[in-house]
């Protein structure tokens, strides 16, 4: 099949790893990967801020690139919630919902992608290290995503799972809420960093890279033994 | 920025780095979890309950109007005397009127968050009376002059020390910082008070409109004695607390003790529904409710959020969420805390003033999770911001749209983008001489992380390469 593959605009700038793991893997598995030649962006930034307006001038731009699409997969929880679950709404009342509601069921997390739909759970890869996974919240509660992550790590080789006791505690990013009100974001961050730290794991796994920046941004800035890793990156590992 | 957001923003920034603050809530809230997660497994079915719940909550809310007039004709039928107001001002005057008329010199209250609401106890006290809050917690609170830092558990901020501090300056009794001595102090002081009081003012947990009565919830028996003891009795309820059947209540009593404090049932369950009737050997000569609106028919005019009236005040949302956890109950600013408080307030004093409070949110989703009647909890905060920031119904700020319409083109045209890329990677390379300095446009995040760096090649980029 071909995948459409959506890396969103932080994911391209700052974590291109993570964008090329995924090729990678799809290759691997014998699909054809295109990357829409789309908006860089989602639209999440100006929704969640109020401006809906602003958003939809990006969202119906996203819509128009993927209306060909058999499956669309976004490399983050957080976009593909925005994509699946809030465009529909964003897009309510207006001529491109029928689009928007097309796409929703077309649109996939990564990790969600490849279990629920390509019944895949063993990539072949090999990681010996002991981790931690962080569920960002979007992927968790919007799209359900407890599981997928989890049975793929369970595959990895020499791969050791140790859940933190807030794993499903937000890590503080929040978007535009970081910049907003960063006290509180550094706290959430400051939670969310001790309790992975805590477990001793080598590394800190997401399906988010936006949560693993924030973690990792803290982290260095206090000197904190934590690093992070975006889970495409650990199943490219062979 | 209003009045109440700066105040906001100030406090969370003081409140937020305070790792003894945040170091009590975690503790208090940790034994809550685990009690909470045992006697929700005494349900059979945890997730068919909340959707039972909310059910029942939401068409209530849709008939309030029926069920409303049931309910005041059931209470009128055994000698209660109804009052309906539609603000807190109206409120105010009707209990003050009460209080004139029966010459009250000391009013007992049980705890009653809509009385914070209508800001009632500064009232009284101006109109001349003594008001003594019977709720340990509340009266806790009451000596040190703060507001109730929960929805339950309005000292929940105070150590055992703190406490016994409090006591010794305030009732200059307090041999130690057990828990048990101290709550006898409150015991010896508080039963004086009720046996003084010519007025007890309760609030309600639910109105049932088929028998008319009022529920009370509570684990100190302070309640029944505020009830039962003054010769006037006064129920200040808001209009949305009102269930269609009394076997509602073998649903939302557990429900409330579980999510509320992880008890199986809280240790009094009481129903009034009127003053003493005769034969009868105890209870108040008179009983008023007084029925508030304070804009909950403003709420119930949204279709979108008109959910948020089913709210039983189990204050379960404030404790799962990160937000509340790490500013506390303080720094909201409002009488309603937490994610339900952030939804509610802005329709309950004004979008413009409180819009800040839906914004203080990483819509992490816990709080929806959580809630027993499944309120939508944080797409209501989102409807909010919309709503603050649309032409049609808010007020834009013109440097964010500018911001966003501006941002639209670049991450729409992949040429404007790739440019993009590159002017980052150029910037990237001044940012480092003033990162986290106040001189720093990205301050607000360098301050206390680090940045990513922009790749030497973006995705973009390699995809590009790749396919020439
Ligand atoms: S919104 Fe839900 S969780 Fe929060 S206090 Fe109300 S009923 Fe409880």
């Amino acid at each position: 099949m071909t995948i459409s593959l959506f890396i969103p605009c932080f994911v391209d700038l700052m974590y291109p790893k993570v964008g090329i793991s995924m090729v990678n893997i799809f290759e691997k598995l014998g699909h054809k990967v295109a990357v829409p030649k789309g908006p860089a962006c989602c639209g999440q930034p100006a929704f969640n801020s109020g401006y809906w307006d602003e958003s939809r001038t990006i969202a119906t731009q996203m819509l128009e690139s993927l209306k060909d699409a058999d499956v669309v997969v976004i490399a983050s929880g957080s976009c593909g919630a925005m994509m699946k679950v809030f465009y529909p709404e964003l897009f309510a009342g207006t001529k491109y919902e029928a689009m928007a509601r097309e796409l929703a069921p077309k649109c996939f997390e990564f990790s969600s992608f490849l279990v629920n739909k390509l019944g895949v759970t063993d990539l072949g890869a090999k990681f010996p290290h002991k981790v931690t996974f962080h569920d960002g919240c979007h992927g968790l509660r919007e799209l359900n995503n407890k599981r997928p992550p989890r049975e793929l790590l369970a595959k990895v080789r020499g791969l050791e799972l140790v859940e933190m006791t807030a794993a499903e505690t937000c890590c503080g990013f929040g978007g535009t809420f970081s910049a907003k009100f960063p006290a509180i974001s550094t706290a959430m961050a400051e939670v969310k960093c001790a309790s992975a730290i805590d477990t001793k794991a080598e590394y800190i796994v997401s399906c988010d890279s936006s949560c693993l920046m924030q973690i990792q941004g803290l982290a260095d800035k206090q000197r904190q033994p934590a690093k992070t890793i975006h889970l495409a990156e650990i199943l490219a590992q062979s | 920025m209003t009045a109440p957001a700066a105040q906001f923003t100030l406090d969370a920034r003081r409140v937020a780095p305070d790792t003894r603050h945040r170091g009590i809530i975690q503790t208090a809230m940790g034994k809550y979890e685990v009690v909470r997660d045992q006697r929700k497994l005494w349900f059979q079915d945890w997730q068919g309950a909340r959707n039972l719940a909310a059910r029942t909550k939401f068409a209530a809310v849709n008939q309030l109007d029926t069920h409303l007039a049931e309910f005041a004709k059931n209470l009128e039928a055994r000698g209660t005397k109804i009052h309906w107001a539609s603000n807190a001002e109206q409120a105010r005057s009707i209990i003050l009127g009460i209080l004139k008329a029966k010459n009250a010199k000391v009013v007992v209250k049980s705890k009653a968050m809509t009385s914070e609401e209508i800001h009632l106890n500064d009232a009284m006290e101006t109109a001349g009376c003594e008001v003594v809050e019977s709720d340990l917690g509340e009266y806790i609170v009451q000596l040190r002059q703060e507001p109730p830092y929960h929805l339950v558990f309005p000292a929940m901020h105070l150590t055992r020390g703190e406490i016994q501090k409090t006591f010794q300056d305030k009732l200059l009794d307090a041999p130690t910082d057990n828990p048990e001595d101290l709550t006898m102090v409150a015991r010896r002081v508080l039963r004086q008070k009720y046996i003084q009081a010519d007025v007890g003012i309760t609030g309600a947990n639910f109105a049932i409109a088929e028998t008319g009565m009022i529920s009370i919830t509570e684990n100190e028996g302070n309640a029944r004695l505020t009830a039962a003891l003054p010769k006037t009795m006064i129920t200040l309820v808001g209009i949305e607390k009102v269930l269609p059947r009394l076997a509602d209540l073998a649903l939302f009593l557990p429900m409330l003790a579980v999510m509320g404090t992880g008890q199986a049932l809280t240790c009094y369950n009481t129903l009034y529904g009127g003053p003493r009737q005769p034969g009868e050997a105890d209870g108040p000569e008179e009983y008023h409710v007084v029925l508030l609106d304070n804009q909950r028919t403003t709420l119930l005019a949204d279709a979108e959020q008109r959910d948020a009236l089913g709210c039983i005040r189990c204050g379960a949302c404030l404790n799962v969420c990160p937000i509340f956890r790490n500013v506390g109950g303080h720094t909201y600013g409002t009488v309603y805390g937490g994610p339900i408080g952030s939804v509610i307030t802005p329709h309950l004093r004004g979008l413009q003033d409180w819009k800040h409070l839906s914004f203080a949110s990483s819509l992490c989703g816990a709080c929806t999770e959580t809630c027993p009647v499944k309120i939508d909890l944080h797409h209501h905060l989102l409807q909010n911001r919309r709503n603050a920031f649309a032409p049609a119904t808010g007020k834009p700020s013109w440097w964010q749209k500018t911001a966003f319409k501006l941002f639209a083109p670049v991450a729409n045209s992949p040429a404007l983008w790739s440019l993009t890329t590159k002017l980052g990677r150029f910037g990237q390379i001044f940012h480092g001489l003033v990162k986290g300095s106040a001189l720093d446009p990205a301050q607000a995040w360098t301050k206390t992380r680090e940045v990513a760096p922009i790749a030497k090649q973006s995705f973009r980029e390699w995809m590009k390469e790749r396919e020439s």
